[in-house]
């Protein structure tokens, strides 16, 4: 299953601090779609938002309408834990648990819901999320080592394990490349095509060319000045984005000439 | 032409560093050596002459307060350990960010006091407010071993010097912890709270298995100063040459510490080599205890989140 996200009049606070205004779209399930924009526009933030994680800073908060599926995920009476295991995330930097082999790391959040699992379901398991994470060739005759032991496209593979063994229905990925080589980050580009078949993806991305190769749809935000909020500036097919942009603020960023 | 051999530069700071850090290290060892030559040395007479000094051996002399020793040690982490995360856990994780400064600042300052004050207080404060609760539990769970009667009737028994200690060496390790749960790295909490973790959970996932081998040095560090404790168990207990597992009776063992002190002023020749003796054995005691410690944290080392 996959999910249809909808934002509507969103706004996104650090404390007194409107970080992102107004952010109107609609996310369509089994797609990839980009969010691109110069540094410090809120695109860590507005994705942020999307699973409850904004929340965790203290002070941080969201006002207007964020819906999945139709509900809002953002009703009192929806526990953000929930929202969590529904929405996966990957972050900029590999992040894998240091203190766990790369077998627990993969089965870590999955353990957070059943305990109860035999040996055979968890290896089955595993195997399954590793392989869905283009990982499983590499690292099957060392799953009991520790997940800090590969190399860092590696572990981003194994950070995107670990989001999909709770076969979640959105995946967002935070700069998922930065960090990586060509080839890692090829692989990972590869591993979000495949992705988009199960699951709805949103990534945020500074790589113009990644954003045109692997998103169907791009988002592009900006900021006015700093302190500003960041906006919303143009919505699309990525094609139409990087083709034949409406904007001409996008236009600037888009072929690099962004002042 | 010729290869050259590249020129080494040495800069003059480097130089003072390197010898300096070269000569601390070695102080420290030369430290280490001297200590421990003048135990030995000076517990050799006890065992030429072992006749005057302990007629049963030195053995048979040690044991109990090895056994009061290690006992008394024991029930202080045991009830230091689990509060001490406690609190650290409330400090960094759960408490308001002004609260939690407050109780920094509190914990910091429990640890300064001086442990005579510790044992002043166990004396007359703690061991008669504690007594009716061993009453309750002689009467009550008298059935197991460490709760056998007769109850003392001043409170001043193993069990409150247990808790003496552990209230002594709870703060340093609440304080050590806390530093320790403070540097959990935000990116791996964070990875655990998108999973879908709970605010308990993220602790199990992130922050206990990333301090864990910090958790076990300052439990290492309290139980060593616990073992070494001296005035707050000399005022606490008057300890006897007894083996025993009751806790709440009034004849215990003495710990090895508290026996020198209690008995150095009056001692003279080849006792006097007998107490120092015991000495080194409290030494080895310590040492093993520090080097069991050593193995634990680095028997996991790969996993322990340092690369
Ligand atoms: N924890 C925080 N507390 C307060 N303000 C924050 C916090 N994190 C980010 N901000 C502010 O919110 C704004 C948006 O930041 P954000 O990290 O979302 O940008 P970004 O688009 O992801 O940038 P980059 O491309 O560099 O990652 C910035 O002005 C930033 O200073
Ligand atoms: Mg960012």
């Amino acid at each position: 299953m996959s999910m249809r996200i909808e934002l509507s009049s969103l706004n996104v606070y650090y404390g007194s601090f409107l970080a992102v205004e107004d952010i109107n779209m609609v996310i369509e399930p089994n797609s990839i779609t980009a969010f691109i924009g110069p540094s410090g526009c809120g695109k860590s933030t507005l994705i942020r938002t999307l699973n409850r994680m904004h929340e965790v800073i203290p002070g941080a908060y969201v006002k207007g309408n964020l819906t999945m599926n139709g509900e809002d995920i953002y009703s009192p009476s929806v526990d953000p834990v929930k929202v969590r295991r529904q929405v996966g995330m990957v972050f900029q930097r590999p992040n894998p648990f240091p203190t766990m082999t790369i077998k627990e790391n993969v089965l870590s959040g999955y353990r957070l819901n059943n305990n109860k699992m035999s040996k055979s379901d968890a290896d089955a398991l595993a195997e399954k999320a590793l392989k869905g994470a283009n990982l499983w060739n590499e690292v099957k005759d060392r799953l009991d080592r520790p997940g800090s032991s590969l190399s860092g496209g590696q572990q981003q593979r194994l950070c995107i394990a670990r989001a999909i063994a709770v076969e979640p229905e959105v995946i967002l990925m935070d700069e998922p490349t930065s960090a990586l080589d060509p080839i890692s980050t090829a692989a990972i580009e590869d591993l979000a095509i495949e992705l988009k078949e199960k699951f709805t993806v949103v990534i945020v991305t500074h790589n113009m060319q990644q954003a045109s190769r692997i998103s169907d749809m791009t988002a592009f935000f900006t900021i006015a000045d700093t302190g500003l909020p960041g906006k919303l500036i143009e919505y699309d097919r990525t094609d139409n984005i990087f083709s034949n942009p409406k904007e001409k603020q996008t236009e600037d960023y888009v072929s690099g000439r962004f002042g | 032409m010729s290869s050259q051999a590249p020129v080494v530069k040495r800069r003059i700071g480097d130089l003072v560093f390197s010898n300096l850090a070269i000569g601390s290290g070695v102080a420290i060892l030369v430290i280490l050596a001297a200590v421990a030559i003048f135990l030995f040395a000076e517990s050799v007479p006890a065992f030429l002459s072992e006749q005057d000094a302990a007629p049963d051996g030195f053995f048979a002399y040690v044991a109990p307060f090895l056994f009061g020793t290690v006992l008394a040690s024991i029930i202080a982490l045991l009830i230091a350990t689990p509060l001490a995360i406690g609190i650290a856990l409330y400090i960094s994780h759960f408490a308001p960010r002004r609260l939690s400064q407050a109780l920094g600042y509190s914990i910091d300052l429990l640890a300064a006091i001086p442990s005579v004050v510790y044992g002043l207080w166990g004396m007359l404060v703690l061991a008669p407010f504690l007594n009716p609760s061993y009453l309750w539990l002689n009467e009550n769970f008298g059935w197991i071993p460490f709760f056998e009667g007769p109850v003392s009737a001043t409170g001043r028994t193993m069990m409150t010097v247990g808790i003496v200690l552990a209230i002594m060496i709870l703060p340093i390790m609440a304080a050590l912890i806390r530093e320790i749960f403070l540097q959990t790295p935000r990116l791996h909490e964070e990875a655990a709270l998108a999973l879908g973790a709970t605010r308990w959970e993220v602790i199990k996932m992130a922050v206990l298995p990333f301090g864990k081998a910090g958790i076990i040095s300052s439990a290492m560090l309290g139980l060593g100063r616990a073992l070494g404790e001296t005035m707050a168990v000399a005022l606490v207990l008057s300890g006897s040459g007894v083996i025993t597992f009751a806790l709440l009776t009034s004849t215990n063992p003495n710990t090895i510490a508290a026996n020198i002190a209690l008995q150095f002023p009056e001692s003279s020749g080849t006792y006097t080599s007998l107490l120092i003796a015991t000495g080194l054995v409290l030494f080895a005691i310590t040492m093993a205890i520090n080097m069991l410690a050593r193995w634990v944290i680095s028997r996991r080392s790969e996993f322990s989140g340092a690369n």
